[in-house]
Order: C-alpha cells, then sequence, then structure tokens
C-alpha cells in the first residue's frame, strides 16, 4: 500500500492525479523538502488514495467531487486528517515519523484539524419558560460571525416532534446537524407507527446523550439547547450544555440570558402566567438583552407550544427606549470614572 | 508554530456538598440542591441523590453530566446483577462497583466526588467514601463537594464516633440516635450554606433503616 522512502524535516504534499473514465483513483506522493528549493526531491512515500479514503472513511467526499477538483490543497487536507488520526489511533509508520518532526508545517494552527475548536457563525441567548397552557420561548434571530452580525434571519427556534420545541444558541452550523439528528430520531419514531410518539422528556436525554458523547470525543456540538414541550398534559422545560450539563426548570435561558434574564424570571415568573403576560415577561427579558447583549438583534420570534400544538410567531422587533438617565449619563456618582 | 491550547474544557464543577453519616442501625445521606456554573445559579432544586439498591444511596458532587453518566452506569449494572442473581446488591459490593467503575476511567475520569451511604447486610450503617478516581474507604461518616472542608472538622467534633486512628479498629459508627445525626445534619449545611458561595438553596436528606427509607426537605439561604 505504501513505502517509507527517507525520513525528513519538513513535508510537502504534492499530488498526481490519474483518472479513468470507469475508475477514480489517485495517489498522493508526499515528497520532502529539507531546505527551500523549488526542485522537488526525493519522493517519501506513495499512498494509494483508495486505501487512504478507506482508512479515513472520507464520507463527506465522495470519489466524483475528489476527483474534479483534486488539487494539492484537498490533498493537504487529506493528509493532515490522516496523519491526524492516525497520530490519535498510534498505529502505522506515519504516526512516528510525523511525531518526531515539527507538526506545523503539516498540521494547520487549528492543531487537530477535523474537531471543534471555536465556533465561528453563532447565536446568541434563548429564553424558556413555562406558562399556563405550556411552553413558551424566545430567540432572536441574529447570527454573528465574531464582532459582526452577518445574518439577521436565523431561525434558532424549531419544532421537533409533535410534543416538542428546541431552541439553540451557539454555533448554528451545530445547530443544523442536531437538526439533522432530530429528523432521523423523529422519523425511526415515526416508522413504527405504534400510536405513540417522543415526548420532550426523551428528546432532551437523547440530546444529552447526544452532546455528552461529542464531549467525549473532544468534539462538541457548540450549542446551548433548550427543549420545551408539553405530551399528556405534562409541561416539560430543560437545557442541555455543550459538555452535556443539563437540568429542567420552569425558568432556563442560555449564554447572556442566564446573567440577564434570569433574575427577572426568578422575580416575576409565576405557575399561572396567562398566554399575553407570559409573552410580555418573555418581551422584557428579550428588551434588557437587546440593551446589554451586544450580539443582540431587534428581530425576534416568541414560539409557544401547548398540548394543542406549536406556533412560532413571524419575526417582529421590540419598541426600545434609550432616553433612560442611566444610558445618557452612565458615570454620573461613579467616581474616578471616565 | 507552538501546539495551541484548547479553548473550552470538557469538565466544569457545578458545585454542591453532599454528607453522610452512618449510625448502628440507620444511615443519613444528605445533599443540596444548587446547581451552579461559574458564579451563576442554573437551578434551585436538583437531586445529587440517586438511589442505586434497596440498601444504597450514591450522593455526588463535582461536573454533573458526568454525575449522571455515573449514576446512569451504575444503576445499569444493578439491573444486570439482579437479573442474573435474583437479588439486590448489598451496600459493601456497590461500594466495590463504584470504585471500579471510577478507575475504569482512571485516564478520562469522572469529575464526580462521591459519597456512597446505606445498610449492609447485618443492618448497620455504612459510609463508603470516594476520590474522582476510586480509592474509597468504609468510614463512620464523610462530607465530599464544595462544603466539605467546612463540614468535615464540625463532624469530626459532633459525632462523638471513636478515632479511626485506634488500635484495635474500632467500628466507626456513630453513636448517636437517628433524630440527633438528622439534626446535625440540618446543622452542617445551614453553616456550610453560610460560607460556601455553591451551597444552599435546599438540602435533600435521605434517612434508611430498618423500617424503610424516609425523604426530608429543608431551606436553606438562597444568597
Amino acid at each position: 500500500m505504501y513505502t517509507l522512502l527517507g525520513e525528513e524535516l519538513n513535508l510537502q504534499i504534492t499530488s498526481h492525479f490519474h483518472s479513468s473514465q470507469q475508475k477514480l483513483r489517485s495517489t498522493i506522493v508526499i515528497t520532502s523538502r529539507g531546505c527551500r528549493s523549488s526542485k522537488p526531491s526525493s519522493p517519501i512515500f506513495r499512498v494509494d488514495c483508495e486505501s487512504v479514503f478507506d482508512l479515513l472513511k472520507l464520507s463527506t467526499v465522495d470519489y466524483q467531487s475528489l476527483g474534479i477538483s483534486y488539487h494539492a490543497m484537498s490533498c493537504h487536507v487529506i493528509m493532515k486528517k490522516f496523519l491526524s488520526r492516525k497520530q490519535s489511533e498510534e498505529n502505522g509508520v506515519f504516526a512516528d515519523m510525523v511525531s518526531s518532526q515539527n507538526e506545523s508545517s503539516l498540521l494547520s494552527s487549528e492543531g487537530d484539524s477535523q474537531r471543534t475548536q471555536y465556533p465561528y457563525v453563532t447565536g446568541t441567548s434563548v429564553i424558556g419558560i413555562k406558562y399556563k397552557d405550556g411552553i413558551l420561548m424566545a430567540a432572536d434571530m441574529g447570527g454573528s460571525y465574531g464582532s459582526t452580525i452577518r445574518y439577521k434571519s436565523v431561525e434558532r427556534l424549531k419544532q421537533v416532534g409533535k410534543h416538542s420545541l428546541i431552541g439553540a444558541s451557539g454555533e448554528i452550523s451545530d445547530f443544523q446537524e442536531i437538526l439533522r439528528y432530530l429528523d432521523e430520531l423523529i422519523l425511526h419514531d415515526n416508522m413504527w407507527d405504534d400510536g405513540n410518539s417522543l415526548g420532550p422528556k426523551e428528546v432532551h436525554n437523547y440530546l444529552t446523550r447526544v452532546m455528552y458523547n461529542r464531549r467525549n470525543k473532544f468534539d462538541p456540538l457548540w450549542n446551548s439547547l433548550v427543549l420545551g414541550g408539553v405530551k399528556n398534559g405534562q409541561k416539560y422545560l430543560g437545557s442541555v450544555s455543550m459538555i452535556g450539563v443539563h437540568f429542567e426548570d420552569d425558568h432556563v435561558a442560555t449564554g447572556f440570558g442566564n446573567h440577564l434574564a434570569r433574575p427577572i424570571l426568578r422575580e416575576e415568573w409565576r405557575e399561572d402566567l396567562t398566554f399575553e403576560e407570559g409573552v410580555k415577561l418573555l418581551e422584557k427579558c428579550m428588551r434588557n438583552l437587546l440593551y446589554r447583549d451586544r450580539s443582540a438583534v431587534n428581530k425576534l420570534q416568541i414560539a409557544k407550544i401547548t398540548e394543542e400544538g406549536l406556533t412560532i410567531s413571524e419575526p417582529y422587533s421590540l419598541k426600545t427606549y434609550w432616553n433612560f438617565a442611566a444610558f445618557k449619563n452612565p458615570t454620573v456618582g461613579a467616581e474616578g470614572s471616565w | 508554530m507552538p501546539k495551541e491550547h484548547a479553548n473550552w474544557s470538557p469538565y466544569d464543577n457545578n458545585g454542591g456538598t453532599c454528607v453522610a453519616i452512618a449510625g448502628a442501625d440507620y444511615c443519613v445521606i444528605a445533599a443540596d440542591t444548587r446547581m451552579s456554573t461559574g458564579y451563576s445559579i442554573l437551578t434551585r432544586d436538583y437531586s445529587k441523590i440517586c438511589k442505586l439498591a434497596d440498601k444504597s444511596y450514591m450522593a455526588s458532587s463535582g461536573f454533573q453530566a458526568d454525575v449522571k453518566a455515573l449514576q446512569k452506569v451504575l444503576s445499569s449494572r444493578h439491573l444486570i446483577y439482579q437479573h442474573q442473581h435474583n437479588k439486590q446488591m448489598s451496600c459493601p459490593a456497590m461500594a466495590q462497583l463504584l470504585s471500579n467503575t471510577l478507575y475504569y476511567k482512571r485516564f478520562f475520569p469522572y469529575y464526580a466526588f462521591n459519597v456512597l451511604g446505606g445498610l449492609d447486610s447485618e443492618g448497620k450503617g455504612c459510609v463508603f467514601t470516594y476520590d474522582a478516581v476510586g480509592s474509597y474507604e468504609r468510614v463512620g461518616y464523610s462530607a465530599q463537594g464544595s462544603g466539605a472542608t467546612l463540614i468535615t472538622p464540625f463532624l469530626d467534633n459532633q459525632l462523638k464516633s471513636p478515632s479511626p486512628l485506634l488500635l484495635p479498629a474500632k467500628d466507626a459508627v456513630t453513636p448517636l440516635s437517628e433524630a440527633e445525626a438528622v439534626d446535625l445534619v440540618k446543622t452542617c449545611f445551614s453553616s456550610a450554606t453560610e460560607r460556601d458561595i455553591y451551597t444552599g438553596d435546599s438540602v435533600e436528606i435521605i434517612i434508611l433503616n430498618a423500617n424503610g427509607v424516609r425523604r426530608e426537605t429543608e431551606q436553606l439561604r438562597k444568597d
């Protein structure tokens, strides 16, 4: 499959691509470059691509797309994946060779290339409360890319099956992945066709297991989730974090909501809130977040789930008031402040 | 380029304190119900006590996701035991199982600080105390978690248990009555609540004796 021909300090990957009509095959040739010379030096090893793919079980890249757009960059990515995986499995010739060298020439600054290290596009707080008839949840529609508010129509509240509602903050792409998992979960539940359906408690437990297991593999789904629903008259509202910390309560919030919304809810939440009162309470919390959370946007949705069903409102915005004395003159009374 | 450090930790400390006291014919297991993260409180009534068997209750503080996973593993192992042996596991047997389960993950530990309480096969109270990787010991009483350092010296003074340093080794169960022990536990928690920010809200107390199980809740300061 591959032959080790030598040991070098810096590795550069060049790719040679051969294809035929019927079968796509490629060979990755890894050469060495001990010094800055443009002339390619002797190849260190050749790896038959098919076997590499077998080893990597590349599900996201199929042969065809790889064949068409194959170039050194993608090869580099594959080799990175391959070598880092080899390292972690600690078998094969590569591991010894790479580990004894400066890894940085091959591996990017992200260390293990395929594990989540940072979130990129993120959603901010989600707030959920129990009220008289069921659950109310609120989330704005912002998707921030660091300090830029890049997307303003991200739906962060989604239905799950007949009885549940999920709200997510954190990495949006990981949320989309979670929705795919949930889709499959609900599909299999429906295929049983036995008159039973997964309730919010079960979905919450499933999500907890998913998040915890990803955390165990050091590749977390970078989300904080709120899961609410009603089944057989029983209201349920729970939360799961990216490392698997989970709990159930009468009111929950993620991110900044924990600091800014929960105190309001602790003061003003009641068991018998009507729908209008619940919405007013959530709006109060969301307005607070809008004033104080820089990643909040003034476009939000409120979702309601009861025994009868689920509704997610159309996006709308809150009225804000900026003439508070504290806003206009924030440092009055604060000695030594600027 | 030097290796970059991860900017997330697989662990978190969700706080809380657990206590267990063994008596001649009873056992008291108690834990507060506050769950925190950093300087925030996540929820005020979260139970840290899990019934593993009829006569074994485990109270655990630390990283909640690991605690829950540990409880699940032990509960399912107990179920298998019941299927295979047609009886409940004894408390000392469960103690050994817990130790082995913890050591199994010696190189990626369960961040859980456990106290196992129950009645042994003679009906005497037994308490086992653990560290995160499974080293354990049968003791007369124990406290684990964020308020442990505040509670243990108080129990050393008040429980009138024989010293663990005596030879020949005397059974470490407290000579106090059940009511006195429960009262002492409530005092422990109200004192720990005063000084430990992660302890408070309320305390859940389980009392195991020959007649069965009893559960009490006592409110604590919410600040």
